[in-house]
């Protein structure tokens, strides 16, 4: 069974000194998972570097959660856009050596 | 180190009130954050400087040295205590207050200024991830076809990475927290790696599926029979059917590239035959051709 590591929201938004309510808008609207354990609320570590990335939004950017929203989908856009930039450019690769 | 020219760094004059410099500031923050510009090298260059002079700017005691002393602003309270000494001491021997400091890059510039940090956007400290780090590692087909180790030295620091089995030429990997220091305890920036594939000259590579040309003498490709053939994982046996064509193609299943993180699990290796035609035929042979061909 693979092992699945959490932070405590309460910890991780002391750490970050910022609200909680920041995280639980960005579980409302979808941006990230949040798993309830006894009543406390848990970030899984895999998260944690999109989380943080939205809290560099919201708090250095003074982005709204709506405009990390769409934010979130567009880079998700362009990442997915620059990986079929490398398949593409390899099979051109390709038929460019077999002319 | 140089001047640098905050107001211009921000597209502002020098009679700026502190609601353009926050407006200019937000502007150009949002459109070089290093978050929103994955692949724009230059972006977290541009975002420390406007940073920079947002601090600066942004605080009315920094500006009005800044504005006052220009390029030595930052020496401000030591001119001013120089000055001042020079005034009370009233001796001939006059010093000349020197810069004093060390050529140093922009982030040492800027933490040996100021120490702190402002507040910028909502009520958080402004903390800085550090610098992010690009570099590119050249791979041959073979090495990237199995998962290996690799010892890479990152600002005199030797790092050991993992480079899973499949990655693609011109695939960029991120190493977490090997990148400049971040400030006001800011995290560090990250490394990212992008990988350059060589090529292999037998066998080409498309995603996770190889393709490569094998040559079939005549007599096998008509009758049948047996070749062995490389492949990146080593010698394959196969058969070949009898009357085989000239351009055709087979698949071996399980024998191309690695799936990327996706242990087991391998592409398709193509093997298109090229048959030979015999030369040099001698009487004998020419004499058995002519009689194959009239019957």
């Amino acid at each position: 069974m693979q092992t699945e590591y959490l932070v405590d929201v309460n910890e991780f938004c002391a750490s970050h000194n910022i609200e909680i309510s920041f995280i639980s808008s960005l579980q409302q609207n979808g941006l990230i998972e949040i798993q309830t354990i006894d009543k406390n609320g848990f970030i899984v570590v895999d998260q944690l570097p999109q989380v943080e990335k939205f809290i560099r939004f919201y708090y250095e950017l003074d982005i709204n959660i709506e405009g990390i929203e769409a934010i979130s989908h567009l880079l998700d856009r362009i990442r997915s856009m620059h990986d079929e930039i490398i398949v593409l450019r390899n099979r051109l690769r390709l038929y460019e050596q077999s002319i | 180190m140089d001047f640098v020219d905050y107001y211009k760094i921000l597209g502002i004059n020098k009679t700026a009130t502190e609601k353009d410099i926050k407006s200019a500031y937000r502007k150009l923050a949002r459109k070089y954050h290093p978050d929103l510009n994955p692949d724009y090298k230059d972006a977290n260059r541009k975002f420390q400087q406007i940073n920079e002079a947002n601090e600066v700017l942004s605080d009315p005691e920094k500006r009005k040295k800044y504005d006052q002393y220009g390029k030595d602003w930052q020496h401000a309270d030591e001119y001013e205590k120089q000055k001042q000494y020079e005034r009370q001491s009233a001796t001939s021997g006059r010093q000349r207050f020197s810069g004093g400091q060390s050529e140093s890059d922009f982030s040492d510039f800027f933490e040996n200024l100021f120490g702190g940090s402002a507040g910028t956007g909502r009520s958080r400290q402004a903390q800085y991830r550090g610098e992010d780090f690009k570099a590119e590692l050249q791979l041959n087909l073979i090495d990237a076809y199995k998962t290996q180790k690799q010892t890479l030295t990152v600002n005199g620091k030797k790092i050991r990475i993992t480079i899973p089995a499949g990655i693609e030429n011109g695939q960029t990997i991120k190493i977490p927290g090997h990148g400049g220091p971040g400030r006001n305890n800011g995290p560090k920036g990250d490394l990212y790696i992008t990988f350059s594939i060589a090529d292999h000259t037998r066998i080409k590579r498309l995603g996770d599926n190889l393709y490569t040309t094998v040559d079939l003498d005549l007599y096998t490709a008509v009758l049948g029979g047996e070749i062995t053939i490389d492949t990146l994982d080593g010698q394959v046996k196969l058969k070949v059917a009898p009357e085989t064509q000239n351009g055709s193609k087979i698949k071996l299943k399980g024998k191309g590239f690695p799936v990327y993180k996706n242990e087991g699990h391998f592409g398709v290796l193509f093997v298109t035959w090229n048959i030979k035609i015999p030369t040099n035929l001698t009487d004998k042979q020419k004499e058995l051709f002519t009689e194959l061909s009239k019957s």
